[in-house]
């Protein structure tokens, strides 16, 4: 790892008192396309806004070439941005937007227009030197903004969602063409997009992050194919996540069923999270080789595939991929192979949260003073209190709930949703529920008395 | 069921009788004699007339000294307040604002007292003063509107190119921000040259604009001579704003504060 070229390291970042980067660490390798990735919100942009010098770290540093970037401002660094909305400057033609950077540092012009032609060329914007920038469609926008920012020959080239603006046809075509750039010119790419698939299909390393946080940093196989989490395999592609229990080494139960599998090293009887990619869902013909069996409740074509939902005997759903149509109502076969199922720490068993004791029935936590079952602590020492997920009621109506909130993430885990829900004094909640939510509903949260279980804080 | 144009109408009989009447009053007069015939003798009066050749003269210089001096002060004043780093409160927006709550008259008789009080001698230097303070508003908010909405990511984009602050501003934040000074010029440039109270209170009447001497004529019953004065104030007026070109759209964004 000697040829690192950025190296982020205890990276912290806050917006008006909220954490949008929490100790990012990440080293960017010379050379490599690396692809920041997650849900708006998720720190991306600020990740890269800190790395071409628009915003500096409150804590951390950021190293290029093992050189701190602290004192260093933007237009001193040695990197290059394209921006989302491409920022091209509407006072000048294509030519001088291109020439801004060289013209800056002198370079002779005989110098500057070789080196104008020859980025022109090399995003097939030869002859539009003269056009307004304000004439160009959208794709010769991009193209402009990207020839802009490599004729300077950056060390790293940022790039802020560039095709996020793009239409699918001209998207697809702009991926192709930046791999190729990337294969030719040797630097670093750091690009930052929300799409997966866009993401699996550029990049060298992606880091998928979420709420700050890093969540894994790896090739787009590895990311697919062995996810560490359950924020990563719901992000990346279609899966099944389900709620499983280690039972022991290679042998794991979930959706009803126990399985052979291929982890080891979780411990006996932990509970973990599984997933199973839909195409990893084999359909048997032949019922005898089935290891269990469903009801199929849809079946859609998906060009070419059909998609369907499957619900076992045991009550759960799941997705599965097969190039055969099933109707409808038809009971199938199911089989799940041990390598393609990926188990996972789960991230929480239950809510935990750092909570006063008020009276021997009241606790304060989340900022809100509940009343519980019986603490049998002193009143306004430190405690533990642990809500179980399934305890924790949402409400429709924000009022009608003892504190409120917003759901901020849904997942399905085949017989349930596990919703996220923000709450208003910044800390997270997770439900369990059988009802259906939207990201960003306000919702009402309420726990019940005897389902607060009160514990003594280890200090 | 009333059709849809002639909600029109009222604005229609305003327009007629208070903007499209008296320019045709203008016109009319400023081709009349003394007694009702058609003449020249009025627009030709005024290229013979030297003591009126040198206030117009006069007038357009102070015209031009009070737009330069407000593009001086105020485009700093503008950006300062469209940048966040230095201004985050709206209260500072609503004080450059406030004095146009005031009416001018009242604000140019005021400043004329403190000058009085101040000891200070009226002349061309109080009338200047004056003139800036009257329209230094008119400069400002185009220059903060244009300033205010520009895409700060150009301004990052210049930056990324290797451009610093300084480069920034002159290379990028200036020239965008043109249509907002344009607009300025317009809205202060073109009522300088008409005014004539600022003028009369401000020098005591020592420094006369053409603006005073349309006022003059008129307030003696020269009617004809102070229309054809007009008159040509008017194609002056019409000629910058044609001068000024497409400015016509940028006046229109600054002028929808």
């Amino acid at each position: 790892m000697d040829n690192v070229i950025i190296d982020l390291q205890h990276v912290s970042h806050s917006y008006d008192g909220k954490q949008v980067l929490d100790d990012i660490n990440l080293q960017i390798r010379q050379g490599e396309f690396v692809t920041l990735l997650g849900p708006s919100g998720c720190g991306k942009t600020t990740t890269l806004r800190l790395i071409a010098g628009f915003l500096s770290p409150e804590e951390g540093s950021i190293l290029l070439e093992g050189k701190n970037l602290k004192d260093v401002p933007p237009y001193k660094r040695p990197l290059n941005t394209v921006f989302q909305r491409y920022a091209l400057f509407p006072h000048l033609d294509v030519y001088d937007n291109i020439a801004f950077g060289l013209k800056l540092q002198k370079v002779p012009s005989d110098e500057i227009d070789k080196r104008v032609r020859k980025v022109l060329k090399m995003v097939s914007m030869t002859d539009y030197e003269d056009r307004n920038v304000d004439s160009l469609s959208g794709g010769q926008q991009q193209r402009v903004a990207i020839a802009r920012a490599l004729v300077n020959q950056p060390k790293v080239l940022l790039l802020d969602e560039p095709l996020a603006a793009l239409d699918l046809k001209m998207r697809k075509d702009m991926q192709i063409e930046l791999k190729e750039m990337h294969k030719k010119l040797g630097i670093t790419f750091i690009y930052v997009t929300h799409d997966q698939e866009e993401a699996l299909t550029l990049s060298d390393t992606i880091v998928v992050m979420d709420r700050g946080r890093i969540q894994q940093v790896g090739t787009p196989t590895d990311i697919y194919n062995e996810p560490k989490n359950s924020f990563v395999a719901d992000f990346i592609g279609e899966s099944n996540i389900l709620n499983g229990l280690m039972i022991k080494d290679r042998r794991v139960r979930f959706a009803g069923y126990e399985f052979d599998c291929v982890d080891e090293g979780f411990g006996e009887n932990a509970p973990v999270d599984v997933v199973v990619r839909p195409e990893d869902v084999q359909i048997r013909k032949d019922q005898s080789k089935s290891m269990f069996f469903g009801t199929v409740t849809s079946c859609t074509f998906k060009g070419v595939y059909y998609q369907l939902f499957v619900n076992t005997e045991t009550g759960y759903e799941l997705m599965a991929q097969d190039f055969r149509q099933f109707e409808v109502g038809s009971r199938v076969g199911l089989c799940i192979l041990p390598e393609n199922i990926q188990v996972m720490n789960t991230e929480r068993i239950c809510n935990t949260f750092e909570a006063t004791v008020v009276d021997e029935n009241h606790v304060e936590f989340l900022s809100y003073e509940f009343e519980c079952g019986h603490a049998d602590l002193p009143a306004g020492s430190k405690a533990l209190v642990t809500v179980s997920f399934g305890k924790v009621d949402l409400m429709d109506h924000q009022e009608d709930g003892m504190i409120a909130g917003e759901v901020s993430s849904i997942l399905y885990k085949g017989d349930h949703y596990h919703i996220t829900v923000l709450l208003d004094s910044g800390d997270y909640i997770y439900a369990d529920t059988q009802d259906i939510w939207d990201k960003g509903d306000l919702v009402g949260v309420n726990i019940l008395p005897q389902d607060i279980n009160v514990a003594r804080a280890d200090d | 069921m009333i059709k849809r144009s002639s909600w029109a109408l009222p604005y229609l009989i305003f327009m007629i009788f208070f903007v499209a009447l008296p320019l045709v009053l203008i016109l009319v007069y400023a081709f009349q004699d003394g007694s009702g015939n058609f003449s020249f003798e009025n627009v030709l009066r005024f290229f013979s007339d030297s003591d009126a050749i040198a206030t117009f003269a006069l007038s357009l210089e102070v015209a031009i000294e009070n737009t330069v001096l407000c593009i001086l002060i105020g485009y700093p004043a503008a950006w300062i307040l469209a940048n966040k780093k230095y201004n985050r409160s709206a209260v500072t927006i609503i004080l450059f604002i406030l004095p146009m709550w005031i009416n001018a008259l009242m604000r140019t008789l005021a400043t004329a007292e403190l000058f009085n009080v101040l000891g200070i001698r009226l002349g061309k230097g109080t009338l200047l003063f004056g003139m800036v303070y009257d329209y230094l508003p008119f400069m400002i908010y185009p220059i903060y509107n244009v300033l205010n909405k520009m895409d700060k990511s150009f301004a990052e984009a210049a930056e990324d190119l290797g451009a610093n602050p300084f480069q920034v501003f002159w290379k990028v934040t200036v020239p965008l921000s043109m249509p907002g000074v344009r607009s300025g010029i317009l809205m202060v440039f073109m009522p300088t040259v008409s005014t004539f109270a600022i003028s009369e209170f401000l020098t005591n009447g020592k420094i006369k604009l053409f603006g005073t001497i349309i006022q003059e004529n008129i307030n003696s019953s020269m009617w004809n001579y102070g229309a054809a004065l007009s008159l040509i104030m008017l194609m002056i007026i019409g000629l910058t704003t044609l001068i000024s070109g497409d400015s016509g759209k940028a006046a229109a964004g600054g002028a929808a504060i």
